[in-house]
């Protein structure tokens, strides 16, 4: 589904990814960890091309993401083009970015009546079957603000899916929440994954990984230091980095 | 631990700390206001008017409704309000170019900014009211056709365009200025979860971040529009037959001068008044979301006074009090 080779990425001369290689298979559920800074969430906005990468391959469901190759040139892919990618990719982010002037169930209509030019009817049919499934059947028409951080988590998730992605990228989703408030955020995570939806996760959540995750990749300075099984690389780590790291932590 | 509640210390019973200074200060700003209206007020009432001595306050009641007055109000009212679309539709494209990738539109609005709020609305109205001195006619159409259309200055731009183009043109300016400030304050992660679902640049601004840039936007167009209404007096030296014109064509008949400013001032702060009263409820309607409630409108307020007042609050305002769905949280 997802296909990383010698990915690079530089802010000015900064190298914040040192040459990513990684895949990820339908179905799968690849956690990543490392220490802020190493590169993870890069990688992840480079898969949606909200950052563009400047040197290697990285490719979604085979195709380049953010360029279009035809014999030996590579063009850019037109804004257009982006968005329709986008669109079948779900994010979610460490700071929910519902829309807060929105309610709960526009928040979650709104794109797939703009961008896939849906009928209201049925848009909000299935927002309002993704809310019940995230637990805030009674929330609909609730504005951001007026629920907590769990709830609003849980609502930016449902959003993601009313596009039905066939990939869901989550960029810390637990890291600004009360810890009271992770448990919830994770359970509907965990549903998700069980469901088989493919899914890269960045998180300080070990147990989710271990549970969960199908992969574990630990990056630091822009590269992955160690990759595999979960239960490997956290019971056996073979670098000492990885070692270091995971003493922290856990 | 109910036991170590048990005695509860008695309430403080304090003398409060007087105030003299306080009293004082507000006696004597009263009474020098008091001194100063009543002095002016007293001498309107003993002015000469044309209908006699000590008329003046009756000159004031005389005009304060008469017609050419209300046609004056008339022609400030539409003057304010097309000047305020123009500059908002032109201010809003502005600002558009000037936040734009495209470096020649930013400079170009950049250009148009510096330009427009360095020189002043009146020399502004003044220059397109004199355009057709060296502009003898404007013509529009596509090079190398014969598809063009040809208009007379003179005719294009009559007094009221020269006031509506002065005060519309240079209002765009600082309108710009005020949408972008609303569009640059909302934050950057929802432009990317917006891009995250798939939408496309307009759309991210339409439907996204220009909504919430609204409650930065609006208060201070409100108070441009209030601004406007009363800047559309310069108009007056366009010959614009708006409300301080009126006032001063009367006045110059009657030599009442000072009893029309105030007929004029009434209205102006009528118009005002009203003006502000509506920035209030378009406030309101934009700040959806921003507080876990909506405040009450003044008149749900005064409403609910009543009812506290005569009975023990009824079931529906309970409900409609912390109830908010999701409240109890944080």
């Amino acid at each position: 589904m997802v296909k990383a080779e010698a990915v690079q990425k530089n802010f000015g001369r900064l190298e914040v990814l040192r040459g990513i290689d990684l895949e990820v298979k339908p179905r799968d559920v690849m956690c990543m960890i490392g220490p802020s800074g190493s590169g993870k969430s890069t990688f992840l906005r480079c898969i949606n091309h909200l950052e563009k990468i400047d040197a290697g391959r990285l490719s979604v469901d085979g195709e380049l993401v953010g360029y279009r190759q035809r014999g030996d040139r590579i063009y850019e892919l037109r804004d257009a083009e982006v968005c329709k990618k986008r669109a079948e990719i779900g994010m979610v982010f460490q700071h929910f970015n519902l829309f807060p002037h929105l309610t709960a169930l526009e928040n979650l209509v709104e794109a797939p009546i703009r961008v896939k030019k849906e009928s209201r009817a049925v848009a909000s049919e299935r927002a309002r079957r993704l809310l019940d499934r995230v637990g805030l059947a009674e929330k609909v028409d609730a504005y951001p603000r007026q629920l907590s951080g769990g709830q609003q988590q849980r609502v930016a998730i449902a959003r993601a899916l009313a596009m039905q992605p066939k990939l869901m990228l989550f960029d810390e989703p637990t890291s600004a929440l009360d810890p009271e408030l992770v448990g919830e955020v994770l359970d509907v995570m965990r549903a998700l994954a069980e469901d088989g939806m493919t899914m890269i996760v960045v998180t300080h959540e070990i147990g989710f990984a271990r549970e969960v995750g199908d992969t574990l990749v630990f990056m630091d300075g822009g590269v992955i230091v160690e990759a595999g099984k979960p239960r490997d690389v956290l019971a056996n780590p073979q670098q000492e980095r990885t070692r270091s790291f995971l003493s922290k932590v856990l | 631990m109910a036991d170590a509640v048990g005695v509860r210390p008695a309430a403080i019973k304090a003398v409060p700390v007087r105030h003299p200074g306080r009293w004082v200060a507000a006696i004597v700003v009263l009474a020098i206001a008091v001194y100063v209206l009543y002095t002016i007020g007293a001498a309107i009432g003993n002015d000469r008017t044309v209908l006699g001595p000590h008329t003046g306050w009756l000159v004031v009641q005389r005009f304060l409704f008469n017609g050419l007055i209300f046609r004056g109000i008339l022609v400030t009212l539409e003057l304010t309000v097309l000047a305020m679309a123009v500059g908002i539709i032109l201010g809003a494209i502005l600002a558009v170019m000037r936040l734009s990738a495209n470096p020649v539109m930013s400079w170009v609005s950049w250009l148009y900014i510096w330009f427009f709020r360095g020189t002043p609305v009146l020399v502004q109205i003044f220059f397109w009211f004199n355009i057709n001195l060296v502009v003898k006619s404007i013509d529009i159409g596509i090079p190398f056709t014969s598809l063009w259309l040809h208009g007379d200055t003179n005719k294009l731009i009559p007094p009221f365009m020269a006031a509506l183009l002065g005060l519309g043109l240079n209002e765009a300016a600082y309108m710009a200025e005020i949408v972008r400030a609303g569009i640059i304050s909302v934050e950057h992660g929802q432009t990317e979860a917006a891009q995250a679902l798939g939408m496309d640049r307009g759309l991210v601004m339409r439907r996204i971040v220009l909504p919430q840039a609204m409650r930065v936007i609006i208060p201070p167009t409100g108070n441009e529009t209030i601004s406007m209404l009363k800047t559309t007096s310069l108009a007056f030296g366009a010959g614009v037959t708006e409300l301080f014109t009126r006032q001063q064509q009367i006045a110059t008949a009657t030599y009442d001068v000072l009893e029309l400013l105030i007929v004029a001032s009434i209205w102006y702060v009528v118009m005002t008044s009203i003006l502000t009263v509506g920035q209030y409820y378009i406030e309101r309607r934009f700040g959806r979301g921003s507080t876990r409630q909506q405040p009450l409108t003044p008149l749900q307020r005064f409403r609910r006074m009543l009812f506290t007042f005569h009975a023990p609050l009824p079931p529906a305002v309970v409900q409609a009090g912390p109830a908010v769905p999701g409240s109890e949280h944080r």
